[in-house]
């Protein structure tokens, strides 16, 4: 039994516009100290899965289908139930650090609140705790830090202070969706660098969502790849890279330019927009952006497993070699 | 000797701001968001700007186009001081000086249909102009950035980030101006969005011989797009080079921290490299750091860069080609370097 086990799972919301998808039939699992990449475009649906799995869907929001926490059905928790889940196995992080945290309260009161509820400890015992867990995120005298309140601190600052709260009770698993994209290169770098150093000391499993395929490629062990709600390709993060098997996954990567590459001048960019998700395509929702697309992907394609581990929702088994295809 | 299409020489921008009052004395800081910038810029030439937030290079922006009054220094616009004119003279520069922002839907007004929003600065810089005239020039735009004639009659909020960023590129280009300044224009889209502007924004460029600024904070995307590259940090240059020597041989410590900081799309690659990262983060810019305003988190800084503001100077030992062409702000550079 894997430690989280999602399947099917659907997230809808009810709009003036009619009912919108979110996500649609996800499947995926989580093993401890692993840490996997979810990647996709704005209303690609990674964040709502994140947020499905925690309870934490908008009051029109639906969320069927099962997410399994240790066996554990979380989807229709009670409140009571989930609040004792949340914080304590699983914890998340979220984009803007800074609104993340109460603007009333001193960073150490808000520590010390997450053990004091969790783990029942005495305050002494949980200021204690927290003073060492910041010294950990590398966040320099944690006792005056403790005292500040969070418009005190820069954004990289209190992102590392989330993270701290996020990794107080040494939850199962974390959650960090676009941890670092509100923040500089830089502070983005020393985060980052965090993140790996945890993932490699402990045996937290790591959710990380981001858009950033720079970001998986240095963290992640695996990748899923989401687009209009749907998982497109799910790989080990070397096969992803080096031979991506949906075109989709492919057209992200070329459309980056690279440091490390000799600039050819013109980006392949993936033409068109992301599909409306009041009224998704019939067949393929990629199908319109698609450089391969043929008759067949008028029928939606099932997601099939082309090599052990290796999943990708695409009628072509492998994509034509690059120096065959097109740009357009 | 080509001349330049606009020159700036030590530009400076302070702000004074308020940071409390005792007993009816306000007291004050001055924030240097400019700091003693000098560059050139040639027509049909892309100079790309990076550095973080609160480096300053949104306010040198709106400085180039007079949006904020410089508190020093000059800028030069076709051999004409752009200081001594008068606001109505400054109105007429304005055709030639265009901007493109970051918010693509945010900087498009909502009650405006597109064709409302792309002629508008025709109604205002050509008022001879007919109606008929307009539109049809509008509609000529629409094409050229990609968009459908058919939609001239929309709102903005019938379009995606990408369309609406589209619409602002045909806002700023329609009275043909000869520079324009790009201020985070794809930091606001996604990545498969981004390509297509940034392929937009070469294409026209070369099309028209526009010269841009493109202000970011993505290494990659700068690089892509730049001809020259400058290095902004806490008000200051740090490093102003043509965009293959700042990629491949940078010399500032910072340029080069920049460079390292940037994640690539390669699990193989991101294994081998080895990681420095910066520690620590800017400085309040109103409490600048004395000397160098980078050696608070420079690994190689010394006593002797608290005493002494490194002055921005070529680079000597390059090729006589790019004589003069590499500057580099930092009292270590030559032997850091050798």
């Amino acid at each position: 039994m894997a430690l989280l086990e999602v399947r099917d799972l659907v997230v809808a919301f009810d709009t003036p516009e009619g009912e919108v998808h979110a996500v649609n039939g996800l499947s995926f699992d989580l093993e401890p100290g692993q840490t996997l990449g979810v990647v996709g475009e704005s209303g690609s649906g990674k964040t709502q899965t994140a947020m499905a799995m925690m309870g934490l869907l908008a009051e029109n929001g639906r969320a069927s289908g099962s997410v399994r926490f240790r066996g554990q059905e979380l989807l229709g928790m009670s409140t009571q139930e989930l609040s004792r889940i949340r914080g304590s196995s699983i914890s998340m992080i979220f984009q803007d650090p800074i609104s993340s945290l109460n603007p009333y309260m001193t960073i150490g009161d808000q520590l010390i609140e997450v053990l004091t509820h969790h783990r029942n400890l005495k305050r002494k015992a949980a200021r204690q705790r927290a003073e060492e867990m910041l010294h950990q995120v590398q966040i320099s005298d944690p006792a005056q830090r403790m005292r500040q309140f969070p418009h005190e601190l820069s954004g990289g600052m209190c992102q590392r202070v989330m993270i701290a709260m996020g990794l107080l009770c040494q939850p199962d698993i974390l959650i960090a969706d676009e941890p670092t994209t509100a923040l500089d290169v830089t502070v983005q770098s020393q985060i980052n660098l965090l993140m790996d150093e945890l993932s490699e000391q402990s045996s937290t499993a790591i959710m990380l969502i981001t858009h950033d395929l720079g970001v998986i490629a240095g963290l992640c062990n695996q990748v899923l790849v989401m687009y209009a709600g749907e998982l497109m390709e799910f790989a080990d993060i070397d096969p992803l890279f080096s031979s991506p098997a949906h075109p989709y996954t492919e057209g992200l990567l070329k459309s980056v330019p690279r440091l490390d590459q000799i600039d050819s001048g013109i980006l392949s960019a993936i033409p068109g927009n992301p599909p409306d998700l009041l009224s998704l395509p019939v067949g393929c929702p990629f199908r319109a952006r698609c450089s391969y697309a043929f008759d067949q992907c008028s029928a939606h394609p099932s997601l099939r497993e082309t090599e052990p581990d290796r999943w990708t929702r695409c009628h072509l088994d492998t994509l034509p070699k690059p120096t065959e295809n097109k740009a357009d | 000797m080509v001349s330049s299409l606009l020159k700036i020489d030590d530009l400076r921008v302070h702000f004074e701001i308020k940071t409390g009052a005792r007993w009816f004395k306000p007291e004050t800081e001055i924030v240097r968001a400019v700091d003693g910038i000098s560059f050139s810029l040639k027509a049909a030439e892309t100079l790309g700007i990076v550095g973080e937030s609160g480096c300053g290079k949104s306010t040198l922006a709106r400085a180039i186009l007079g949006l904020v009054r410089p508190t020093g220094g000059r800028i030069v616009w076709m051999g004409e001081s752009l200081h001594d004119l008068t606001e109505d003279q400054m109105r007429g520069k304005r055709k030639e000086l265009q901007m493109i922002f970051q918010d693509p839907l945010g900087s498009l007004d909502p009650r405006m249909t597109v064709g409302q929003i792309v002629g508008e600065p025709l109604k205002n810089f050509f008022p001879s102009m007919s109606r008929l005239q307009i539109r049809e020039r509008v509609a000529g735009m629409l094409k050229m950035v990609g968009l459908l004639p058919e939609q001239i009659n929309r709102y903005p909020h019938e379009f995606s980030g990408g369309q609406c960023q589209r619409i602002g590129i045909a806002r700023a280009l329609i009275v043909n101006p000869r520079l324009v300044v790009c201020d985070e224009p794809v930091s606001a889209l996604d990545v498969s969005i981004q390509a297509q502007i940034i392929n937009l924004l070469k294409d026209l460029q070369k099309k028209l011989r526009l010269s841009l600024i493109f202000i970011a904070h993505d290494l990659s995307v700068v690089r892509h797009v730049s001809d020259r590259v400058l290095i902004m940090y806490l008000g200051k240059i740090m490093e102003l080079a043509d965009r293959d020597t700042i990629y491949h041989h940078p010399r500032h410590p910072y340029t080069r921290a920049l460079i390292q900081s940037v994640p690539i799309p390669d699990p193989e690659a991101e294994r081998l490299r080895t990681r420095t990262t910066l520690g620590g983060e800017l400085p309040s810019p109103a409490n600048p750091p004395s000397g160098c305003v980078f050696r608070t988190r420079c690994p190689h800084a010394i006593d002797a860069c608290a005493k002494q503001v490194p002055a921005l100077e070529a680079v000597s030992n390059e090729d006589k080609e790019n004589s003069g062409r590499h500057q580099v702000a930092c009292i270590r550079q030559q032997e850091l370097n050798n």
